[in-house]
């Protein structure tokens, strides 16, 4: 029996080998990737990271990378689990030390789990559309960057589409807030509570327990309450079954507006017909056609290089997430190249410098064929959303279209949220926060 | 030759019965105790001590704790996570809501809390045995996530339920950097370890093993079921209490309900059988295996996948992992169902004639 | 009034998917003692199985019985890879083999299958019932219906087939006693292939209604949470009693949900909803304490 623990002791060996391999060289952009391909939401994350690592590729083989420098990566499967994914970033940070690409980890816990670590390594964190939603308040997070816009800003802008739809008013009106029972579902309560009591509507919250693949009470519930429309913050197989419980109650599903963790192919082709007429909020639009997309069809398919196994994930809205949130990133690296010299590989401190400072006008995307994939973006020390805007997209039974123009939550409603969460953080970790108002440009 | 007991007289109870009756063992507990506290801290990267040797030792906590529970009094539970969960949060809030009160009290406080939980969800194991307490155990799983989940208060009205670890400061010393993390997690685990140890060859742990071995003989001779019944949960709570306290102060650092899921329970399960049911040196040996395989996996395959020049992608390596992870988990039962410290016997077994097996 | 009964109705409809799943654990339980929890995983590959076979081209009934051709080659291969080597093992054991087996297909059917979720078309609209909503006003799902009396057949089959043919009866011998069936010429090993295939069909039926329901994904996994409580109240070792069981949970959770958290709320004050993840495991709990055997269990009786 000891014997077979022989190849077993060679393999840690050489497994050891691999983790102390040396830091990437200096002409190289690393981007620790901190993700995950299988498990419950394996499918999501093919198609994001999919996306992210094409974009890196796209730029290295179009451009050569930014001023020469090319864009470099190393996977980690974390499977969404919290512990998984502190494993992942401790082993990745080690090559991230010379230069370090912002890390996304498309998951709330995960995310959380970081903040501190990633801000005593300083690396930069990246959050977009999930994660530390005070994070906005720079002066306290310094490298945690919950980029485009939040839960929150989400809920508040998915309210003003309602809103706007029901001719301007909605005193009277009511609206049910179904969510997953988790960090990602409760962040958007109070920031509902405020728009309830500002515009006068009537607020129901029902609560689904993970995974949510049992919903039949709370939509017999919603059927009685007779609400004007359900907001949706689903996860997963949640989704799925919300729209197929709506179907089986009769809830019109154009009356549902979901959240963009419920607004992807994965979440409407398995609900199948009940999933049409089915509204969600987004950050980036989906479709082969737009520009980008397909130059990266071109380029990088046509080069064999392409990521995705099954490219009929091209052009879904989680891989057009995956390539906005690449985008971004790879922006944020010519920002900082700009300021600390270009031709070189960023740090940590310098990338954060470049993500609070952002500023990707509507003519840059169109320069590099993204104008209808994200919105513009423009960030600052008190403010790392630097957008908080949201197109409502609605699915005609066979993709995604969009019903309106990007929509901005209320800032002035939600951002003081944001602060005050920061500053309690700040109190409780001793935390002295930055003078804004001091920082460089 | 090494390892040989031979020649080592017992002249009083108290040397035949200490901890470590035979030399070598001792020798080697202290070796390996020298090697833990001064070595590591000095070779260790920052990488080992944050990503494997904290996580590994917090885990071991766990699984000793609830090898106590299964292995030494035979209660199957599947609710360790929870345990863990209920030890974080009480941490968290000794901390925040006692003026002035040390680190360590807290966690042994946290302990407590954890084992006065145990005890109310143990109630049942008097009347309910084998998997059906199992599942019955579940439940704890599920409600106390809930409970966390839905009193605000406990995690101090923040809006998403996560809670942040405060500073760990003892004696005005604060335990910032991964190696003096490290260095309290260890001291805490190995003096956590030697009391478990202690523990299991008293008059309790003699009753655990009856009761495991059959609770209706084990009442016939004697043993009162109900007090020896929730001890075990009581002590075995207060150890997952404690590595709940460390996973968060020392660990993770944020902390969400959620993340002390159904998996985790799992995992710690398995930490146990892979490691050996009823062996403090088994949680050990099945912590580290559980936690290192899936890492190792995790590094090897895609380097195994790029030498032999394998067409794989991402995803496709990602799902391997996962395939052989559960392959080698029923590869270990069915070479050795009673886990990774019967080898270690068998070797020591070997090892006293060697090198003259004849 | 009429709500408390539509929620009652949907209830019991739902139980009866709890019942589809715990069925293949009694299944496997009785025969061979063992606690099987890679059903919920076997669910999974059993749908899998059935759309990517589709995708590939193959009308739903050939992929049907390709499926149930796969659940078959996979029972025989876990009796001949797995439980055979550990026979005379801890129960423990096994059921930890059985959780490893769950790793081993939760890796194996979404790399040979694909892992995106995917929608099952079997042709029954989930809608509610039209002349039931304009005379009642209540609304009962066809899907439920439908999936209810699928449920009626594969028990009264499975019971049929227990009592009347010849592997039935040997099966139920295995199941009395391992050590007796085997001195009287029952081929233990046979009849544990064939309980592990019959368990493969009834993870393909519930595989089928639950992805038609929730769509195919990994996500079908999670369906052996649901079927636990149902478990530990209808007993281990009881067909009926999961069906009774399934019922009991699948009524009791759905009312909770409703009308126990407006409770809470007011008694707390907060939000007190989504208790349905450990509603059922409670109240199996509770249970128990009353029946330690559960519903339809054997009562076990021990000997020093």
């Amino acid at each position: 029996m000891k014997k077979s623990f022989k190849p077993a002791l060679a393999a840690v060996a050489v497994s050891l080998a691999l983790i102390s391999q040396s830091a990437v060289s200096a002409e190289e952009q690393f981007f620790p990737l901190v993700s995950y391909r299988v498990g419950p939401y394996g499918a999501n994350g093919q198609a994001f990271y999919g996306g992210f690592v094409d974009y890196l590729n796209y730029v290295n083989m179009k451009e050569g990378g930014v001023n020469g420098v090319k864009m470099a990566w190393e996977e980690c499967e974390t499977e969404y689990n919290n512990a998984k994914g502190v494993e992942c970033y401790e082993r990745l940070k080690s090559k991230a030390k010379a230069s370090a690409g912002p890390i996304h980890t498309m998951s709330t816990g995960i995310s959380y789990a970081l903040v501190d670590k990633a801000a005593a390594d300083k690396l930069p964190l990246a959050m977009m559309g999930y994660g530390r939603t005070d994070a906005v308040d720079g002066s306290v997070f310094p490298y945690a960057f919950p980029l485009v816009t939040t839960y929150q800003m989400q809920a508040s802008a998915i309210v003003r589409f309602i809103k706007d739809k029901e001719k301007g008013s909605l005193a009277g009106k009511k609206i049910v807030y179904l969510y997953h029972d988790s960090a990602y579902g409760k962040e958007a309560i109070v920031a509902l509570q405020a728009e309830a009591s500002l515009n006068k509507f009537e607020l129901t919250l029902i609560p689904v327990a993970h995974p949510g693949n049992e919903q039949g009470a709370q939509w017999l519930k919603i059927r009685q309450e007779k609400p004007d429309y359900v907001i949706f913050y689903g996860w997963g197989v949640m989704n799925q079954t919300g729209l197929k419980s709506a179907q089986k109650v009769g809830f019109p599903r154009d009356r549902i507006i979901g959240s963009w963790w419920a607004g992807s192919e994965e979440d409407t082709v398995p609900a199948g017909d009940a999933a049409k007429g089915y509204m969600a909020a987004t950050w980036n639009l989906a479709g082969k056609s737009l520009p980008l997309i397909a130059d990266i069809e071109k380029t990088v398919y046509g080069g064999g290089k392409g990521n995705l196994q099954d490219t009929s994930k091209l052009g879904t809205v989680l891989y057009n997430r995956g390539v906005s949130a690449a985008v971004l990133s790879v922006e944020a690296v010519r920002r900082a190249q700009e300021k600390f010299g270009k031709g070189k590989a960023m740090n940590g401190e310098q990338m954060r410098w470049a993500l609070e400072n952002l500023n990707i006008a509507d003519a840059r995307l169109k320069q590099i064929g993204a104008a209808d994939l994200l919105p513009e973006i423009k960030t600052s020390c008190a403010n790392h959303e630097g957008s908080g805007k949201v197109k409502i997209q609605q699915w005609d039974g066979a993709k995604w279209v969009p019903v309106s123009g990007w929509i901005e939550g209320n800032k002035a409603l939600i951002h003081p949220l944001f602060e005050a969460s920061a500053k309690q953080y700040a109190k409780e970790k001793g935390i002295t926060p930055r003078d804004c108002s001091k920082e460089k440009i | 030759m090494l390892y040989r007991e031979a020649g080592q007289f017992k002249t009083s109870y108290a040397a035949d019965q200490q901890l470590f009756p035979i030399r070598q063992d001792r020798i080697g507990v202290l070796l390996l105790l020298a090697a833990a506290f001064l070595a590591v801290p000095g070779m260790a990267s920052e990488y080992w001590f944050s990503a494997i040797l904290i996580p590994f030792l917090i885990f071991a906590l766990a699984a000793l704790g609830l090898n106590i529970l299964t292995g030494y009094a035979g209660q199957l539970s599947l609710g360790s996570a929870a345990f863990m969960a209920v030890g974080a949060y009480a941490a968290y809030n000794f901390q925040l809501r006692v003026e002035g009160i040390p680190i360590l009290v807290s966690f042994a406080l946290a302990g407590l809390t954890a084992a006065g939980v145990g005890v109310l969800f143990g109630l049942p194991s008097l009347r309910i045995k084998g998997f059906y307490l199992a599942v019955a155990t579940l439940a704890a799983q599920f409600f106390i996530v809930w409970c966390l989940t839905k009193f605000p208060w406990l995690s101090n009205n923040s809006s998403s339920g996560v809670i942040s670890a405060q500073k760990v400061e003892i004696l005005g010393h604060i335990f910032e950097s991964p190696r003096e993390k490290y260095l309290l997690v260890l001291t805490v685990v190995v003096l956590m370890a030697l009391a478990a140890r202690n523990l299991v060859r008293t008059s309790t742990g003699r009753a655990w093993m009856a009761v495991r071995d059959m609770d209706v003989a084990a009442s016939v001779i004697g043993i009162r079921l109900m007090p020896t019944k929730l001890l075990a949960f009581a002590v075995s709570s207060f150890y997952c209490g404690v590595a709940g306290a460390l996973y968060a102060f020392c660990y993770l650092g944020s902390v969400e309900p959620d993340g002390f899921s159904l998996e985790m329970s799992f995992k710690i399960l398995f930490m146990i059988i892979i490691g050996g049911v009823g062996s403090i040196l088994g949680s050990f040996l099945g912590a580290a295996f559980i936690l290192l395989l899936p890492i190792f996996l995790d590094v090897g395959l895609p380097w195994l996948a790029e030498l032999f020049h394998l067409p794989f992608s991402t995803a496709t390596v990602s799902h391997i992992q996962t395939l052989v992870f559960g392959a080698l988990i029923m590869f270990f039962l069915i070479v050795e169902p009673h886990g990774l410290a019967r080898l270690w016997q068998i070797a020591k077994e070997k090892l006293r004639l060697w090198p003259f097996p004849h | 009034m009429q709500f408390f009964f539509e929620v009652l109705i949907g209830g019991l409809l739902s139980g009866i998917m709890y019942s589809l799943v715990a069925l293949g654990f009694v299944l496997i339980y009785k025969a061979s003692g063992v606690f099987n929890f890679a059903q919920g995983a076997m669910v999974y590959l059993a749908a899998l199985s059935v759309v990517g076979c589709m995708e590939k081209g193959a009308p739903l009934w050939l992929a049907l019985i390709l499926a149930f051709a796969v659940m078959t080659l996979f029972g025989i291969a876990t009796e001949k890879f797995v439980l055979r080597k550990l026979v005379n093992q801890p129960p423990i054991a096994l059921f930890m083999a059985t959780i490893g087996l769950a790793f081993f297909v939760e890796g194996l059917a979404p790399m040979v299958f694909g892992s995106d979720p995917r929608a099952l078309d079997l042709g029954i609209v989930d809608e509610p019932i039209e002349s039931i909503l304009e005379s009642a006003g209540m609304v009962i799902s066809k899907f439920d219906l439908v999936a209810a009396g699928v449920a009626a057949v594969l028990v009264t089959s499975l019971a049929l087939f227990f009592q009347y043919t010849r592997i039935g009866r040997a099966l139920r011998a295995v199941a009395d006693d391992h050590q007796a069936a085997l001195s009287i010429g029952i081929p233990l090993q046979h009849i544990w292939a064939i309980v592990w295939g019959v368990a493969g069909f009834v993870a393909l039926v519930a595989g089928m209604l639950w992805g038609a329901r929730n769509g195919v994904q990994f996500a079908l996994t999670f369906t052996a949470l649901k079927a636990l409580p149902v478990l530990i109240l209808g007993g281990f070792t009881s067909v009926p009693g999961a069906i009774v069981g399934g019922l009991i949970i699948g009524a009791s959770e759905k009312l909770a949900e409703i009308y126990i958290p407006p409770v809470m709320q007011s008694l707390f004050g907060g939000n007190f909803g989504g208790i349905e993840g450990w509603f059922p495991y409670v109240l199996a709990l509770l249970f128990l304490l009353v029946r330690p055997e559960g519903l339809f269990g054997e009562r076990h009786i021990d000997r020093v």
